[in-house]
């Protein structure tokens, strides 16, 4: 079965719109959204309601923690994105609300886990970046694969028989394969603000048959999107690092 | 974990197991049979030892890793592996001609076997490399023949794959490979330049040729480091009949620093082909290892060093040093075309500014009967042509061992680019294109032919008043449409 993941969409309409068009020109058979569809960008309804649409289809959906915080919950935030929070907030209709607050922590399909941030505690959102953070999700989880997001950058880990855990090395674009004899955990670049440096939507390609998994990147207007957070009133820094990918 | 160990008559997802081959110090192979496949198989099973076999089971992981993703003759086709929750295995097609070990036990061979044992080895590592691996064990008994010639590497456990991760990188502290024939770089752990595996292909035809291993047979870590700065024994020093052009090859893929080796296994391949085109320097003359002060100089220099530069990705190392080859038409009808293909040529060397330039000219035999070797002068027409295509190059400025000149025979020119452009594993044709006549259009011309036949890319220069004449009919209605 082949999966597109995407995760960290946060309201960039010309991102997600991309990368979508892209999946269905690398025909896949389902998709799995990871979390954070809202916050930061100018286009949460849209981004909602296009999820709710992709769920609807057949599409996996796990709750990040500004999706969490946007439907209500108490969430520690920077000061950046509490303020994009709050503009969130005062957009979204009770359908987008309704959406975002029942969709569940985790899931699994294919012996893969899809979860938004690390395995262990999913709803206390913690970073994974490196092999060393990496090391808990594996512990609370016996799946094949851990596909999470939050981080924003790319990563790829595995844990040998012996359970020792070590980051690898990966070229964007290249199949990976994810050999039996390990387990593995892929932190999936953002769709809607890459944090590496790198001005193109993130997300990857699983290919649960032949067991690989590539990461990929998209082209999109970064420049029409950073357009509308300027417009919509939001901090500017949120602009630009739509433009720089950082 | 792994619940299975192999024995004769143990049946696995369908293989049969049958007489066990051989058993080496992390692996044992057996020949198998199974159901679907009407081929003679073998399986290659780890020899894990109980509890942690972290070197083993790494190596075998990267085999499992790389070997289904290589194809072409000049490595094994994968059938079938078996996990770790189970018995770990690979299956592979069986070699039918054996390994290569005995024919190097047997070493010095006749120079003749050298060259063209030589000329194979480098071809298959040019394929390895062409699919992004680096092997990074080549030894004589990593080499099998096929029956119809083709040398078949095995053994990748210890491999590179550019594009793949390196799962080996941070699992072991010493420097990985066989002594005998392991590149000063892989001393110092880098795994990422392909120019190790020449290093060990001049390292094994260092062997052939004169029945030692450059550097012996070092058992320790310290006797490898040594050829970071000593010099082998010069092969004609050993065994005198070597040409100097073979010292200069072998020479050359042992030099220490992988700057100064052949860059690329086809740039090798295209020398051993092309003996009279190298350029011999002081290194094909030498007959003495250096003096103890020219050692000393390069000991303090290489006792601190702790690497060399390596490439950025082995297709970029692969694609920097291309093989152009440059199909001159010498007629008087081409003339001016020649020209223009020349200028083309300068134009693409600012482009690629590490090229090899290989001239070639065809000389159309005819199909049946006598080719006449002279024209009616009695002059000899290929030294002619090879005279020719010498003055046409004149103002190409490059040193003289990085462009060829190449005179081919054949009725049908078109076939005779290709032949040489496969043989030689050139990256590029460069060629000129005469007008657009009727027969032409009917019989087909060289140029075409070689675009749609060639396995590499394909330049086709024209006249630039050739193009003129086909817009002509264009521009009246340009004219004629309102300003």
């Amino acid at each position: 079965m082949r999966f597109a993941v995407l995760t960290d969409i946060h309201a960039n309409r010309e991102a997600f719109e991309a990368v979508l068009a892209d999946v269905a020109a690398h025909g896949v058979d389902r998709i799995a959204l990871l979390g954070d569809i809202v916050g930061y960008g100018a286009d949460p309804v849209w981004c909602c309601d296009k999820a709710a649409e992709l769920v609807a289809a057949g599409a996996i959906c796990v709750r990040g923690n500004h999706d969490n915080a946007a439907a209500g919950a108490a969430e520690a935030m920077s000061p950046l994105a509490r303020r994009a929070l709050e503009w969130t907030r005062g957009r979204l209709g009770a359908t987008e609300v309704e959406f975002l607050a029942q969709l569940p922590l985790t899931a699994e399909a294919e012996g893969a886990l899809f979860v938004h941030a690390s395995a262990n505690r999913p709803e206390e959102w913690s970073y994974v970046t490196s092999d060393t953070k990496a090391t808990p999700s594996f512990r609370a989880s016996t799946a094949r694969l851990i596909l999470c997001g939050h981080v924003h950058v790319p990563l790829l880990a595995s844990c040998d028989m012996g359970g020792m855990v070590r980051e690898q090395a990966f070229r964007p674009g290249l199949p990976i394969p994810l050999l039996s004899s390990r387990r593995w955990l892929a932190v999936v670049g953002s769709v809607g603000q890459p944090r590496d440096g790198v001005a193109q939507a993130g997300w990857a390609l699983l290919d649960t048959g032949r067991g690989e998994l590539t990461f990929r990147r998209t082209a999109y207007d970064a420049a029409g999107a950073a357009q509308k957070v300027r417009a919509a009133g939001l901090p500017e820094e949120l602009a630009v690092r739509l433009l720089v990918g950082r | 974990m792994i619940q299975m160990r192999p024995h004769e008559g143990l049946v696995i997802d369908g293989f049969t197991l049958g007489e066990k081959l051989h058993t080496g110090g992390f692996a044992t192979i057996w020949a198998v049979t199974h159901p679907d496949h009407d081929l003679p198989m073998v399986m290659k099973v780890p020899t894990i030892l109980d509890g942690d076999d972290g070197p083993t089971i790494v190596g075998f992981e990267v085999e499992q890793m790389i070997m289904p993703r290589l194809t072409g003759p000049h490595v094994p086709k994968v059938l079938g592996i078996g996990g770790f929750d189970v018995m770990p295995y690979i299956v592979t097609e069986m070699i039918d001609g054996g390994s290569f070990l005995p024919v190097f036990q047997k070493a010095p061979l006749p120079l003749s076997d050298v060259i063209e044992i030589a000329a194979r080895m480098v071809a298959a590592v040019a394929d390895l490399h062409r699919q992004h691996v680096i092997h990074l064990d080549l030894k004589p008994e990593n080499f099998l023949q096929r029956k119809t010639g083709e040398m078949v590497m095995v053994d990748f456990g210890l491999s590179r794959h550019d594009q793949l991760p390196d799962l080996l990188a941070e699992e072991f502290t010493i420097p990985m490979g066989t002594y005998p024939y392991i590149a000063p770089e892989q001393y110092l752990r880098c795994r990422d330049d392909l120019r190790s595996d020449l290093f060990a292909l001049g390292a094994m035809l260092y062997a052939l040729a004169t029945g030692r291993n450059p550097w012996g047979t070092p058992e320790t870590l310290r006797g490898v480091r040594r050829r970071l700065w000593r010099d082998p024994e010069p092969p004609r020093a050993i065994r005198p009949e070597i040409p100097e052009w073979l010292q200069e090859i072998i020479l050359r893929a042992l030099s220490v620093d992988p700057m100064r080796r052949y860059q690329t296994a086809a740039q090798m391949a295209f020398d051993l082909s092309n003996p009279q085109q190298i350029t011999l320097t002081a290194r094909a003359h030498k007959l003495k290892r250096d003096g103890w002060l020219q050692v000393f100089d390069r000991w303090r220099v290489m006792r601190r060093i702790r690497r060399f530069t390596a490439p950025v990705s082995v297709a970029a190392q692969v694609a920097s040093v291309p093989i152009i080859v440059v199909a001159v038409d010498l007629s008087p009808q081409g003339e001016r075309l020649a020209e223009v293909l020349l200028r083309a040529v300068k134009r693409m060397l600012i482009l690629e500014p590490d090229a090899r330039i290989a001239c070639v000219n065809v000389i159309r035999t005819a199909r049946i009967g006598i080719d006449q070797g002279t024209d009616d002068q009695g002059n000899n027409l290929h030294v002619l042509r090879l005279v020719q295509l010498k003055a046409w190059a004149e103002g190409i400025d490059l040193p003289d061992h990085r462009l060829t000149y190449t005179v081919l025979e054949g009725p049908d020119p078109g076939q005779a680019i290709i032949d040489y452009a496969t043989a030689n594993q050139v990256d590029h044709i460069m060629m000129g294109a005469r007008g657009h006549s009727t027969t032409r259009r009917y019989l087909g011309s060289v140029s075409a032919q070689v675009v749609a036949e060639a396995h590499c890319s394909v330049t086709v220069i024209r006249l630039p008043e050739g193009r003129a004449v086909a817009a002509g009919p264009a521009l009246p209605e340009t004219e004629a449409a309102p300003a």
